[in-house]
């Protein structure tokens, strides 16, 4: 890609995790290059969400480095878009999808409503999201793929450097799934994406990179992506479609650790 | 008619004074209501509400035994409420596992200090009042004491309201974006607390968290947001208050059981209506 380059946005280097005495992860070491297209993949219960959370700060290291812009995560989780799983939420909590959107402006804001350029940003973040029809409705009641469009759409409304998607191909249908990969490939023309799946047969088309996390990480440009590695990744067979292919810009290999 | 001419008789102010402080405290309840219904902490309201009694008794034995006369049952519940709700907050922010064990201790543990200085203290004193609520025990102070509640709740939900509503709605995410999302649930806590000590004279503090949550449930199917909610919640509230004390008068019956049927009744009736015919709401 023309406009691929190598400004590092996050790294993580020799870092361990353990929970209640269990390694979680392991020596990880993993590099995110500006306006990359990442995606982590590994079976349930591989240490994925935990990697999340390690870069956004919401968790500390037993060991290693994590940095993210140069800085520790919790001093610049300001400047990363996140968006959870929308099943986390509590279906029945009264909040309008706008007031959803405009948590995105949070930091900007100290009391009472929102100024209007908090309310603007949101306004524009929505419709990048085709979302402004349903603005006033409540998050309970639009459907999952909505939701997952407006909680983007919060992360867009921070107007971030960096979109982080945990598990968004998770319960959605398909047409909502191709649709959530046009609207990636657009935002990943300006900011780098990172997206949690436990799914990889999908799109693997959009990705430039590919994450493997099971207890371990090691990193394969897509264009390594066989059958003998998935199988290896999940341990077993599993079912998947292929695409066409497209390698990043450097078309390396790194490996973690074996 | 019978119940307007008792809201003037002179000779019963009690009576009056309950109505208008329960009147008054329904703008607190429904606020603070709500929020304790869309976070789902109802169950963390109910131990800071046990936890008052603990501090009932000892402003009970301190005034009567130590004769401090500036510290009644009244401000031993509030300090006892607002010490509760940091416990359990903390408890509930930080205990990893058992949160429900602890919080179930320390609601026993809260209601059995405050029985063993009320069996302690010279004198008859019927815990039942402070259990299921007795109008006679307000007074026209009360009335000042809800005004000023009312005055620092409605400031601090109007000033903080995108805050709270982010904290209660998606914890994680606040925090990301910079929010000190400890310190608003331990405040939202620490209103709770204040708000459930000026009822339980009504109400009783068992049942005071049927008050603090049922107007906002029933609030909940109709609301489109969560501002919308705290005012039909307030409005659910005020009509509960009013509708309990004037059947409770006129049927003879004591007040506080009166209007926690009524709100209960209410939000059975709402659910099951919601059942039949879904489309009437929202």
């Amino acid at each position: 890609m023309e406009n691929y380059n190598t400004k590092t946005v996050a790294t993580i280097r020799n870092m361990d995790f353990s929970q209640n005495g269990t390694a979680i992860l392991e020596n990880v070491n993993l590099e995110i290059k500006d306006r990359d297209s990442l995606c982590i993949v590994g079976p349930n219960g591989g240490g994925k969400t935990t990697l999340l959370k390690l870069l956004l700060g919401l968790l500390k290291p037993d060991r290693g480095e994590i940095r993210l812009f140069g800085l520790p995560p919790e001093e610049a989780c300001l400047r990363v878009g996140y968006v959870p799983q929308y099943t986390q939420y509590d279906p029945q909590f009264p909040v309008t999808v706008r007031d959803v959107v405009l948590m995105g402006r949070l930091d900007r804001h100290f009391g009472g409503p929102y100024g209007k350029e908090d309310k603007e940003a949101a306004m524009a973040a929505l419709a990048e999201m085709a979302l402004t029809e349903i603005s006033h409705k409540l998050f309970a009641e639009i459907s999952g793929g909505q939701r997952q469009r407006v909680l983007i759409a919060r992360a867009l409304a921070a107007s971030g450097e960096l979109l982080i998607l945990d598990e968004p191909t998770a319960n959605i249908d398909a047409t909502s799934e191709a649709h959530l990969f046009e609207v990636l490939e657009k935002l990943n023309q300006r900011m780098t994406v990172l997206l949690v799946t436990h799914d990889i047969g999908f799109a693997s088309s959009f990705f430039k990179t590919i994450a493997c996390v099971n207890r371990q990480v090691v990193i394969h440009p897509t264009s390594e992506l066989t059958g003998e590695l998935i199988r290896n990744m999940y341990g077993g067979d599993i079912r998947m479609i292929r695409h066409d292919h497209r390698c990043s810009g450097e078309g390396h290999c790194r490996h973690g650790i074996s | 008619m019978e119940f307007l001419n008792a809201l003037s008789d002179p000779t019963i102010p009690f009576f009056r004074y309950a109505f208008f402080t329960g009147l008054l405290a329904s703008v607190a309840f429904g606020i603070i209501g709500t929020y304790v219904v869309a976070r789902r902490i109802s169950y963390i309201a109910g131990a800071i509400a046990h936890c008052v009694l603990g501090g009932i008794g000892a402003g009970l034995y301190l005034q009567a035994k130590m004769a401090v006369t500036w510290f009644g049952p009244l401000s031993g519940a509030i300090i006892a409420g607002l010490l509760a709700a940091i416990i359990i907050g903390l408890v509930s922010l930080h205990a990893n596992q058992r949160e429900d064990t602890v919080i179930g201790a320390l609601w026993a543990i809260g209601m059995a200090v405050g029985l063993l200085f009320i069996a302690k203290t010279p004198g008859y004193i019927e815990p039942m009042s402070y259990l299921f609520g007795n109008i006679l025990l307000i007074a026209k102070t009360d009335l000042w004491l809800v005004i000023g509640l009312d005055a620092a709740v409605v400031t601090i939900a109007a000033v903080f309201y995108h805050k709270f509503l982010a904290v209660c709605f998606d914890e994680e995410y606040a925090r990301l974006r910079g929010i000190r999302t400890d310190f608003y649930y331990l405040l939202l806590l620490c209103l709770t607390a204040l708000t459930v000590v000026l009822l339980v004279r009504i109400v009783g503090i068992v049942m005071v968290i049927a008050l603090l949550t049922l107007p906002a449930a029933v609030a909940g199917n109709f609301a489109k947001g969560l501002w919308q909610m705290m005012i039909t919640a307030t409005g659910f509230c005020m009509f509960f208050i009013s509708t309990g004390l004037a059947s409770s008068y006129t049927l003879d019956l004591p007040a506080g059981p009166t209007i926690i049927i009524i709100a209960g009744l209410t939000y059975l009736a709402v659910l099951v209506g919601k059942k039949i015919i879904p489309n009437k709401f929202r």
